[in-house]
Formats: C-alpha cells, structure tokens, sequence
C-alpha cells in the first residue's frame, strides 16, 4: 500500500483549493452583477418589479444553501430534463445565493445616501438615470464597500457547500483525502487552515475600510 | 417539458416532515443555549484587559469566523474521533453549531459592551439610581436592545446553517428531505417543499422576535 506524505497531501490540496477559488470568484462576479440588478429593481418605483425583487431577495435569504444547491442540481434538472454538471449547478446556486445578499446590502447603501441628494440632483434639472449614476452611486459605492468584501468572506465559505453535490474543491478533495489516508484530523485541519488563509485577508481588509470610511465621514 | 410534478410525495409525508422540522428547532435550540454562554465568556475575553484571555478569545472568533461550517464539521465528527475523542453525530452536529454561533455571539455582544456610553452612567447616579439599578436600567437593557436585532439576525443563519449537518446524518428537516428524495426520486417537490418550509421557520423566528422587541426593547428607537 502506498504512503502518503504531508507533502503530497498539502499539494493535492493546495490543487483543489484552485477550484474553490475559481467558484469563488464565478460566484462573486456573477453574484454581482445579478445583486446590482436586484437593487435597481428593488428601488424602482413600479411596484411589480419592486415585489418581484423583495420576493427574489427574502426566498433566498430564507433558505438554506445546501436547498438551493439541491434545488438546482436535483430539482431543475429533473424538473427540464436539463443535465448539470456539478460545475455548472454549483455555480448557478452560488451566483443566485449571492446576489440576493449583495442586492440586499447595497439596497441598504443606496438607501443609507440622504434623500435630500435625489432632491438637489433633480433641482439641478438631472434625469432619474442620471441623479442615480452620478450623484446616488458614487456615494452609495463607498459606504457599501466594507460589506461587500465582508461578504466576499460567506462567499468563499458558502463554496465547501459544493462538495456535497459532487464538485471537488477544497472540501471535497479533504474528504478524499480522509479517506485515503485515514488521518481526517490532520487532513481538516490543513483544509481549515487554507481556507483560513483565503478568508482571514479578507476580514481584516474589509475592517480595514469600515474604519477608514467612517473617520472619513 | 414532459415532466408533471407531482406533489402528493409532499402531501402524504407530512407527518415526517413535521418531525423534520422538530429535529431542526432541537438541533438549534440546544446549540445556541449553549452558544449564547460562550459569546457572553468570549465577549468577556475580548473586553479583557489580560492579554492572554484577549488573544484566547481573538483567535477563537477569528477561526471559527473564517472557516467553512462544514469542515468545522467534519472536524469534530470525522477528525476528533481519531484523537479519542468519540461523539454521536447529533453530538457533534449540535457542538459544531453551538462553536461557530458562539463565535458570531461574541462579536455581538462585544459590540454591545462597547456601546454603553460612561456618561449614560454618571447619568444613572446622578438621578440616584444604586449600582443594582444602573446595571439594570442603564448597561443590561440597554445593551440587550442594542445587540437584539444582530442576534435575531445570527439566530436565523443558525437554522439556514442546520441544515448542514445532514451532511454527518444527524437526523433534521433537510436530512428527512435527502430520504424521502432517495425513495422517491421527486427530488424537485420535496426540495422545493422543504425550502419553502425553512422560508416558513425562519418567517415565524422573524415575527416572533419581532414581538418581543415592541414588548422588551421598543425604547431602542429612542436611542442612537
């Protein structure tokens, strides 16, 4: 029987924490970009799509990954007959995850700019699109900052969900690895440290802006 | 689209899924009774002015904070065992839960600690309220307003994050769901019915909480 090294453990970790990145930053990008389309709606003054982005934001803030992972990858495909990889699933379930919590916090910084900025904009003879690029957003940008790398944080650990429907990462490959080796402590224990290493930055960035934006204010 | 859902797999266990749900809110309840004590020790810690009690309580938050749940998980279930040290995957379902809300609760209630003001206090004395008094009116409610809405908040992802220990087969709602999806193969139903469920559980928290905030803390909205 073959012996494994802490060397080729730490390496074959070090691989799959690749993949956990990878979904990371699909999640985040993707998560983004569907979050800043939540927001606008969820400011909109049409009260139909305002509903639908309250609806979007509290379902998925009220259920649990791990059901939005099995709801995609078990759920849709039976349900269209679609095949998803455990990729692309993964990657469906985090970007929704996502971009409810991000439309959720930046609803909050747009809303947190005091209404007295929407008024001057529009006295200044500003179109809705316009007030809203030029003077709301640049402002609402800057106090949502902290927060969202804040979130960055849940993003990456929401990833070790995606071992459960089969995508390896970070999580999954300790889990083979564990198995292999027969040494789970030593095996998670290295995993929690990357992971640590990945999201530690992270927190200490994001409270690293929260405290220079609120001297600045 | 030649697939008809059918959801009579949900109507005719719903008896199961009731128990699901009551496993869920035990599996919870207990965990953060026990976390609750351990974010008031850890906030102890990090307002310590003794350094190792402070670093103790920094590294605690900090770990636990930056690590996926489900590894925590694994740890305790699949890496501790290796150690000596044996648990029941309930055991460990409810110890991993109660770790990590216990490194949320602490950050909390350290923020709630930090918030009292000193001349809020001086304030108390000089309406001749005893130091009894003062600790009750002007640092222990207060406070408790003050952190009440971040707690409901960390209370709710405790029940999203309960779902995770399915993962070591501790016996809850979303466990009863993967059980009925391996019989039934009606796994778009039942994982839907079961979101809705949580939708449901995390609602009724909400509008709980929320009535015990108007009864305890509807002052809150007088202070800043």
């Amino acid at each position: 029987m073959q012996e494994f090294t802490l060397a080729q453990i730490l390496t074959n970790l070090l691989i799959a924490t690749q993949w956990t990145i990878a979904l990371s930053a699909i999640a985040f990008v993707g998560g983004g970009l569907v979050g800043f389309l939540l927001m606008l709606m969820r400011i909109s003054a049409n009260r139909v799509i305002k509903g639908i982005s309250i609806l979007y934001i509290e379902f998925f803030e009220a259920t649990p990954l791990l059901m939005q992972l099995f709801l995609v990858f078990f759920g849709i495909s039976v349900l269209f007959g679609i095949n998803f990889s455990a990729w692309v699933a993964a990657a469906i379930a985090l970007t929704t995850y996502t971009s409810a919590y991000l439309g959720d916090i930046w609803r909050g910084s747009v809303e947190a700019v005091p209404q007295g900025q929407w008024e001057a904009s529009k006295a200044l003879g500003m179109g809705y699109f316009q007030q809203f690029r030029k003077v709301i957003l640049p402002q609402a940008v800057r106090l949502s900052i902290p927060s969202t790398v804040g979130f960055a944080v849940q993003v990456v650990k929401g990833t070790s969900l995606a071992s459960v429907i089969g995508f390896v990462e970070l999580t999954r490959s300790a889990s083979s690895i564990s198995n292999v080796t027969f040494q789970p402590f030593l095996v998670y224990s290295l995993a929690a440290v990357i992971y640590f290493c990945l999201c530690f930055p992270l927190s200490l960035w994001s409270r690293r802006l929260e405290r220079q934006f609120s001297y600045d204010r | 689209m030649d697939y008809t859902p059918q959801f009579s797999v949900v109507w005719n266990n719903l008896g199961l899924f009731a128990q699901g749900i009551f496993l869920t809110l035990q599996i919870v309840v207990v965990a953060i009774a026990c976390g609750l004590p351990i974010g008031i020790a850890g906030a102890l810690g990090r307002t310590s002015h003794n350094r190792l009690l402070n670093w103790l309580a920094t590294a605690y938050v900090e770990f636990f904070r930056n690590t996926p749940f489900l590894i925590q998980l694994f740890f305790f279930f699949f890496g501790l065992p290796s150690i000596g040290v044996r648990m029941s995957s309930w055991q460990a379902a409810v110890l991993a839960l109660a770790i990590n809300f216990g490194a949320y609760a602490t950050e909390i209630m350290r923020a709630g600690i930090e918030g009292i003001d000193h001349s809020q206090i001086e304030a108390g004395m000089a309406l001749g309220f005893n130091k009894m008094q003062i600790f009750r009116h002007v640092i222990l409610v207060p406070a408790l307003g003050k952190i009440y809405p971040a707690l409901v908040s960390q209370i709710v992802i405790a029940v999203l994050f309960s779902s995770v220990v399915s993962q070591i087969s501790a016996e809850e709602l979303t466990f009863v769901g993967n059980f009925l999806q391996s019989r039934t193969f009606r796994s778009f139903e039942i994982y839907l019915a079961i979101s809705l469920m949580y939708v449901g559980l995390v609602w009724v928290i909400k509008l709980i909480a929320y009535g015990i905030q108007q009864k305890f803390f509807a002052f809150t909205k007088y202070i800043r």
